[in-house]
């Protein structure tokens, strides 16, 4: 078959920040299939240097404004393991919580707000109020609901402001944490549970296409993991999370101000699917429930399954913060002071899952507690190479369809991976030089 | 049954994106309780970031982000031209924010830094305010920015009125809140020289206010100095600290 195509799409809507999609065809041959991120890089590394302990997650937490929690829960961890900081129960419990209201919210923004518009053949979300008010509300209240838990537990849902370096400047109260837990209860769970009808009715519309890849997450053995654990490859196992670089290995390309990443294949995914294909058994039954209405099956190898992944996990969120809450209610809340006295310094190393996927920040500090180097690779990065070759392969395979449809296809491949563009190109390596080990 | 009121005239609003976190948009989609009233006042007829539309012209466009490429400058340019009002959403957009802290180091050390011998492929500039290449009509702190200021800016512009600036120290509302003072705890807090407007939010939390909203007009030095020195504080810390969000404006502040 002798066919042309070219695809240009310019800063592609409805993701965060700045990427373009280029597919080259002629006479048959795909000369050219990527993403281009063309955001403007921010050059975080470098504002880092010099930074106390105290000011390392403020500044992080700028790289994105959307996965604000996790990188700052990723910088405190890394800066707590540099400097040799234990966190006490309460603090890591109240972590979890934290990081199950974000994910819940950034789920439920990408599910309704930026993938069902797709779904319903709409340009965006606002015609869909007059038409689907009652969906629209309910996605209103569960982002709400979601919010509330990182405003009261972490000050500020965007930019959190009490978690620190060895816990929290202020403790929420027993009656906040019911009041939150009343919520999820008597709305978080119904609301789930209607999303999950809603995604089912629409479900149709995602695209069937396979491609087997590497799944990259976090694994633990007690619980889902998203707040700790080691890394895990569906392809090499189980590595140290120290280890990172031997999984991320990074490399700059021509066409994108974010580094892609690679390690046993050409590419690796991370995210909510990857997630999912790795420790699905450990999810709430809720959860489990949802993934088999949706039909998600363990093994998932269609991309387009990500934003399904990301309606499961909201279900496992919801569930598990009522836990939570439960836990630190039969603790009873301590009105504790964070943990600011270093026992070492050094080289330290913090992994989460984030919403997007797997991060990793790595800081050096020297005696004075003032960071040396710092390196952060992010989720949307390391996803890059992995949606080239998604594309690589779906467009042989759906060069039939019109050139609109085409490119619709390729912008929902896009999308699917809630990607995170004004992330991926916020941090790159600085290189560590090692004199200030005690 | 009511029946249905005439069609208002909408005002045209627009959101853009320069280099930033994107935090101060998703600020205001987490307006959920106010969203669907908003949207009654005005149209969006532009935000990359939710819808596919573009348009050609704008009542008020509002822009989050600093300038930091070429291709910004081209840009903010284009849009000034479309928009009868220009709103500087959050740090980045106001004062340049997080972003000018790369501006401290030589532009072509932080790009090796960070590319390596590929550092030619991206262009860079020095992180600047919007005010820097435009007019800029209202500025709404923060970040992320005040979604309270936010709220007045926007109530007002819609009803044709012009939004209230504010200019006291973050002191005065952590006093009127009856917050510890965080000096007191051995903090080096940056609250009695930063533009207030956010309700104190940070040291009602526990932390320290980082000067994220930028100075207040004339910032009284002396003062700040005497305090950090009445507890025994070093000054290199709160300069150290002042950068983090005023390093476009005030790198010199405490020189
Ligand atoms: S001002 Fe802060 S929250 Fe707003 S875009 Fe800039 S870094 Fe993000
Ligand atoms: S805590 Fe900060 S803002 Fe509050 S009174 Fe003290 S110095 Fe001012
Ligand atoms: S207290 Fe200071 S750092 Fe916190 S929001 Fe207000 S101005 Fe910004």
């Amino acid at each position: 078959m002798s066919k042309n195509l070219d695809i240009n799409v310019h800063h592609l809507t409805r993701v965060e920040g700045h990427g373009n999609i280029v597919v080259n065809m002629k006479e048959g041959r795909l000369e050219k299939a990527e993403l281009q991120i063309v955001e403007a890089p921010r050059y975080f590394e470098a504002m880092l240097k010099g930074r106390s302990f105290h000011d390392a997650a403020i500044i992080t937490s700028r790289i994105c404004g959307i996965c604000s929690l996790g990188h700052q829960m990723t910088s405190l961890k890394a800066t707590e393991d540099a400097l040799g900081l234990e966190l006490s129960e309460q603090t890591i419990l109240l972590r979890k919580l934290l990081v199950n209201g974000a994910t819940l919210q950034s789920n439920v923004l990408h599910v309704y707000f930026l993938v069902a518009p797709d779904l319903l053949n709409a340009p965006s979300v606002f015609p869909l109020i007059p038409t689907h008010t009652d969906v629209i509300l309910r996605a209103l209240r569960m982002k709400r609901l979601a919010n509330d838990i990182g405003d009261i537990v972490s000050g500020r849902a965007v930019h959190p402001i009490t978690p620190v370096p060895g816990g929290f400047t202020k403790i929420p109260s027993v009656g906040e944490l019911k009041e939150i837990r009343r919520r999820l209860v008597e709305e978080g769970i119904p609301d789930v549970l209607e999303t999950v009808k809603t995604v089912k009715a629409l479900a149709g519309g995602i695209p069937n296409f396979v491609r087997e890849t590497e799944y990259i997450s976090l694994k633990d053995k007690n619980e889902y993991a998203l707040y700790e654990g080691d890394i895990y490859s569906s392809d090499t196992g189980i590595t140290d999370v120290h280890d990172y670089r031997s999984i991320t290995n990074e490399f700059v390309v021509p066409h994108s101000t974010s580094k892609h990443a690679k390690n046993a294949r050409s590419s690796y995914m991370v995210g909510a699917l990857a997630r999912w294909n790795n420790n699905y058994s450990q999810l709430t039954d809720t959860a489990l429930k949802a993934a088999e209405e949706l039909g998600l099956k363990p093994d998932c190898y269609n991309p387009y399954m990500n934003s399904v992944a990301q309606v499961v996990e909201c279900a496992h969120c919801a569930e598990d913060s009522i836990k939570i809450i439960d836990q630190l209610l039969e603790m009873g809340l301590k009105d504790e002071k964070p943990n600011q006295t270093p026992t070492k310094y050094g080289k330290g190393t913090g992994s989460n899952e984030v919403p997007r996927g797997i991060l990793f920040h790595e800081y050096e500090y020297d005696r004075r507690g003032n960071i040396v180097a710092a390196n952060c690779i992010i989720p949307t990065g390391q996803n890059l190479a992995n949606i080239d070759d998604d594309m690589k392969k779906l467009v042989p395979e759906i060069i039939g369809k019109s050139k609109a449809d085409i490119t619709k296809h390729l912008e929902m491949l896009v999308r699917a991976y809630d990607p995170c563009i004004s992330c991926s190109v916020h941090l790159l390596n600085v290189d560590f030089i090692d004199d200030t080990e005690s | 049954m009511t029946t249905q009121t005439a069609p208002k005239t909408k005002i045209k609003i627009a959101y853009f994106d320069f280099t930033s976190c994107e935090g101060c948009q998703l600020n205001k989609l987490n307006l959920e309780n106010h969203i669907l009233d908003l949207l009654e006042h005005v149209e969006i007829v532009e935000f990359r970031e939710a819808m596919d539309d573009k348009a050609d012209s704008y009542d008020v466009a509002f822009i989050e982000g600093s300038i930091s490429t070429p291709t910004c400058v081209e840009r903010i340019h284009d849009i000034r031209r479309r928009a009868k009002i220009l709103v500087a959403l959050g740090s980045c957009a106001s004062i340049g924010g997080i972003n000018a802290m790369k501006n401290l180091q030589p532009i072509e050390d932080v790009r090796e830094i960070v590319y390596g011998e590929d550092k030619y492929l991206f262009p860079t500039l020095p992180a600047m305010p919007l005010s820097a290449i435009v007019k800029v009509d209202y500025e709404i702190h923060g970040c992320p920015m005040s979604i309270p200021e936010f709220l007045q800016v926007f109530k007002a512009l819609a009803m044709g009125k012009a939004p209230i600036k504010p200019d006291s120290p973050v002191c005065v509302e952590c006093k009127l809140r009856e917050n510890e003072c965080l000096f007191d705890r051995g903090m080096v807090c940056l609250g009695p020289i930063t533009r207030s407007g956010c309700d104190a939010i940070c040291p009602s939390f526990g932390q320290f206010c980082t000067g994220c909203r930028g100075l207040v007009p004339n910032p009284n030095k002396n003062a700040m100095l005497d305090i950090l020195t009445d507890h025994g504080l070093s000054l290199q810390e709160a300069e150290k600290r002042l950068l983090l969000f005023n390093s476009y404006q005030h790198p010199d502040t405490f020189k």
